[in-house]
């Protein structure tokens, strides 16, 4: 049956250093169930370590887990890229891991932990997640493309690691599935503020770093089912779905 | 007058096209890596340093009718982003030194009764 489901497509777990300790898997699942949503994507800063575990712990739920990576570009663009599986992340996660520098201190960024379905913690992420890529932007969007992703570009309105802060404004040359808002702002507002950007679908999500602020926003959006394949029909508005603005 | 010519040759710039356009006069500088804060507070006139490599820069310098762009701490531009330059006229000149060094030799040359 065809219903509206929503969406969180943005969030942090313990992997990313300026998260905190408790968005440990099954914790993050429980709070997403709690906020009523039916989907969410987890998007850790340039890693993908927790995906399958924060999978594991939602197995026995509703709740549908989207693989993904937050993936900040050499323009220090953040840029959310959305898969079907595993292996697809897998291949992008490779090719972050060649073009990122660095060790991460945990003193000054914060602990990058491994924590599986049963809360354990599997180990510590080395990679200095907080920096960036020296990938350009276009390669990005274009190898999660090639890899059958979504590449979304990420808080367009915020003043940091957003497109526009960044860039100044969103390139043509760019194909974008959809530019996210933040909650903050939210979608209505920001169809006012960016006329210009009316071609792209607009998303909002909470990019929760923090147990606290997961359901402070979702997308709404009518799918057949709670799948990825449904969300690129929606972002594309195909074939009846859509995103409720 | 300052031009770009002589910036580029009291800090040994690599320019990497639109030669022709470097007797352009230098009338200030403005330095930033994000491109809507250049955008807002930069001027025409402006020498724009920048660690910045994507084709935006031509538009916000084409837009702010800038001087030129400096590139800082030797770093390369996308192929697109020199096409882009020759295109809109704007000269781009790279720099092996880091973003500090840059502006306060151009400062100094500037504005020399300042020290």
């Amino acid at each position: 049956m065809p219903r509206v489901f929503r969406c969180n497509l943005h969030m942090h777990t313990c992997l990313s250093p300026c998260a905190e300790l408790d968005m440990y898997p099954e914790a993050l699942v429980r709070e997403a169930l709690a906020c009523s949503l039916d989907i969410i994507a987890i998007s850790d800063h340039n890693a993908s370590e927790n995906v399958r575990y924060v999978q594991s712990a939602a197995r026995d739920t509703p709740l549908v887990i989207i693989p993904g990576m937050e993936v900040a570009t050499r323009e220090e663009v953040h840029v959310l890229a959305l898969f079907e599986g595993l292996d697809e992340l897998a291949s992008l996660q490779e090719f972050v891991y060649g073009r990122l520098q660095g060790v991460n201190d945990e003193d000054a960024f914060g602990c990058q932990a491994i924590v599986n379905e049963q809360g354990e913690v599997e180990g510590f992420n080395e990679h200095l997640l907080i920096g960036a890529t020296d990938i350009p932007l276009n390669d990005v969007v274009d190898t999660v493309h090639s890899l059958g992703g979504l590449a979304i570009a990420s808080h367009i309105d915020r003043p940091a690691f957003g497109i526009i802060g960044q860039l100044g404004f969103v390139p043509d040359d760019i194909p974008f599935d959809a530019l996210e808002i933040s909650w903050g702002l939210g979608i209505a507002r920001a169809r006012q503020r960016y006329p210009e950007l009316g071609r792209f679908p607009f998303i909002t999500s909470s990019d929760a770093h923090y147990l606290k602020d997961i359901g402070k926003a979702c997308t709404r959006m009518y799918l057949e089912s709670p799948s990825f394949a449904e969300i690129r029909l929606a972002l594309a508005s195909r074939d009846g779905r859509y995103i409720l603005e | 007058m300052m031009t770009l010519e002589t910036i580029a040759e009291k800090l040994s710039l690599k320019c990497k096209c639109c030669w022709e356009n470097l007797n352009r006069e230098v009338t200030g500088g403005y330095a930033g890596d994000l491109l809507s804060d250049v955008m807002a507070n930069s001027e025409g006139g402006d020498i724009w340093v920048t660690r910045q490599v994507h084709q935006n820069i031509v538009a916000v310098a084409a837009l702010k009718e800038h001087a030129g762009i400096i590139i800082v701490q030797g770093a390369t531009p996308e192929q697109d982003t020199i096409d882009k330059a020759q295109k809109e006229g704007i000269p781009i000149l790279i720099s092996a030194l880091p973003e500090f060094e840059v502006v306060g030799r151009i400062h100094r040359l500037l504005y020399p009764e300042q020290g």
